[in-house]
């Protein structure tokens, strides 16, 4: 792997961000916007259930961690809709650029354009609604690096499926991670669920996150077992992701799919 | 990066061998082998649908043969092909750089990816050299089609490549223009002995330029040599009259990546 080429893919989007800032405005408004929400919804309900329930800790730290996980993903699959937008498959692949490079640029794109929503996100929840971190302990490091490592996956699978189906199928991808919270019960436990929702949720690495986190919140010890599998979890998904990425764009390539790709003839 | 010091190899930049590309039952290249030497400019001429654009495809490692081999400078396409690319370079019509990037943006970039040494001064000097001085904070898509055209031979200069491909480059220019763009490149087969696969529909500027010519009709090679030789061979009163014979004699097929 070649720095160069890697950072040739993040000076792209660097040139892009600061060309455009309408390109960072949504990173920060959108995270914003919803962490004013859902802080006036805890802080009201805060009130009816009294001071027993941290619901601030819960509700907004659960909010606070689902939209990281969100902001890593669309960073990432932005990142890559850069290049199906300006129709630069057949410029890029025709470099000496191999596919890890590529995504490892595209990563490295997703996990700057995240932090900048993180920080806003991070400023608002500490600084107007109080939510303090500490509440979650040690357990913050797995809770963080499980949600980034499944934005990571989520964000180069769905890269994976425009690749595969053409430039239309963006819409597919932009509701995954709203498709995805009912199933890893960001503000409600697994045990609420229907067994076949349980099930999809037993599966996904975001769910032990948010029941770790209602546990810890709760008073009881971090489940530190249930981390270690999502977080075998995600490294599962997250190497998943990479392989069904290189058998798309090796597809691609087998039909000339690349090469004729802004045309959307693919099928 | 070749040196132009270093003694002319013998060896060609370009062997395709064999090649074939199928999509179900039809054949869109049909067995076609190439060689192109160092400074020598190659025609590859055809109807629509020939299989130009799919020859070149698979050369430019964005499509994949059915069979037969690629070597760009003696190495193996399907093999290394990262190390096969790094000694090619490619402009096509239809593959325009990102237009919400500037000319200078876009050569920084694409230099990164290519590993040119002394990228800054590389980019002074392949702006200068294309008229692109003024241009070189704008961003690509609001250039002119010639601008933007000649854009995109910056580029594939960049690395001072041993293989040239290029796609119809003077498509869509104005006349001025693309004599301009032809003495350039022509001078940059000849003075760094890099070779230049060239598709063209324009038979006079086929003339002008190239070597050697290849026909391609039906995704097989049907003539190939120099065209004036082609032509007195073939009694025609010139390449353009010659391309119709063959054109009307092989009709295409249409099939192809976009070829």
């Amino acid at each position: 792997m070649k720095a160069s080429r890697v950072g040739a893919i993040v000076l792209r989007q660097f040139y892009l961000l600061r060309g455009s800032p309408v390109r960072l405005l949504p990173m920060v408004a959108w995270v914003a916007i919803d962490i004013v929400l859902w802080g006036f919804i805890t802080r009201y309900l805060g009130e009816l259930t009294g001071p027993r329930v941290n619901l601030t800790a819960s509700l907004l730290g659960a909010v606070l961690f689902w939209e990281f996980l969100t902001r890593v993903m669309q960073g990432t699959t932005t990142a890559f809709f850069e290049d199906v937008w300006s129709r630069n498959f057949l410029n890029l692949f025709a470099t000496p650029l191999k596919i890890s490079e590529y995504l490892t640029g595209l990563v490295t794109t997703g996990v700057c354009t995240s932090l900048l929503g993180l920080v806003a996100m991070l400023l608002l929840a500490t600084g107007v609604f109080g939510l303090d971190f500490v509440v979650y302990g040690i357990a913050l490091v797995p809770f963080v690096a499980v949600l980034f490592v499944t934005g990571i996956a989520l964000g180069i699978f769905g890269a994976a499926i425009v690749l595969r189906f053409g430039p239309a199928s963006e819409w597919l991808i932009w509701p995954i991670p709203s498709l995805v919270s009912p199933f890893v019960g960001v503000f409600y436990p697994l045990a609420v669920l229907p067994p076949w929702m349980r099930a999809i949720g037993e599966a996904l690495p975001p769910s032990y996150v948010f029941e770790g986190m209602r546990a810890i919140v709760a008073g009881r010890p971090a489940p530190w077992e249930m981390l270690g599998i999502a977080a075998a979890l995600a490294g599962g998904y997250l190497v998943l992701a990479g392989l069904i990425f290189t058998r798309v764009y090796r597809y691609t390539i087998r039909t000339g799919l690349i090469a004729r790709y802004s045309a959307e003839t693919a099928s | 990066m070749p040196d132009a010091a270093a003694p002319i190899s013998a060896e060609p930049v370009l062997a395709a061998t064999g090649l074939c590309k199928s999509y179900g039952d039809l054949a869109a290249v049909d067995g076609v082998s190439l060689e192109v030497r160092p400074g020598e400019i190659v025609g590859l001429v055809g109807p629509n649908g020939a299989g130009k654009t799919t020859v070149i495809s698979m050369i430019l490692g964005v499509l994949k043969p059915s069979a037969g081999t690629i070597r760009i400078g003696g190495v193996d396409l399907a093999k290394a092909r990262s190390r096969a690319l790094a000694l090619a370079n490619f402009a096509a019509v239809y593959a325009p750089l990102p237009g919400n990037l500037s000319v200078e943006q876009n050569l920084r970039v694409f230099g990164m990816m290519y590993g040119v040494p002394q990228l800054s001064a590389r980019i002074d000097e392949l702006i200068e050299e294309f008229d692109l001085v003024r241009h070189r904070k704008v961003k690509a898509g609001v250039l002119s089609s010639g601008e933007q055209t000649r854009v995109a031979l910056a580029k594939a200069m960049l690395n001072q490549p041993r293989l040239l491909l290029l796609d119809e480059p003077t498509a869509s220019i104005d006349p001025a223009t693309a004599r301009d763009i032809r003495a350039r490149i022509m001078e940059f087969a000849h003075a760094r002995q890099a070779g230049v696969l060239w598709t063209s529909h324009n038979m006079y500027e086929v003339a002008e330029v190239c070597d050697r010519v290849l026909f391609l009709s039906r995704g097989k090679i049907l003539l190939t040599g120099e065209p004036e030789r082609l032509i007195a061979e073939h009694d025609a009163p010139n390449l353009e009259e010659l391309f119709i014979r063959v054109a009307h004699e092989h009709p295409a097929t249409g099939a192809g990546v976009g070829a």
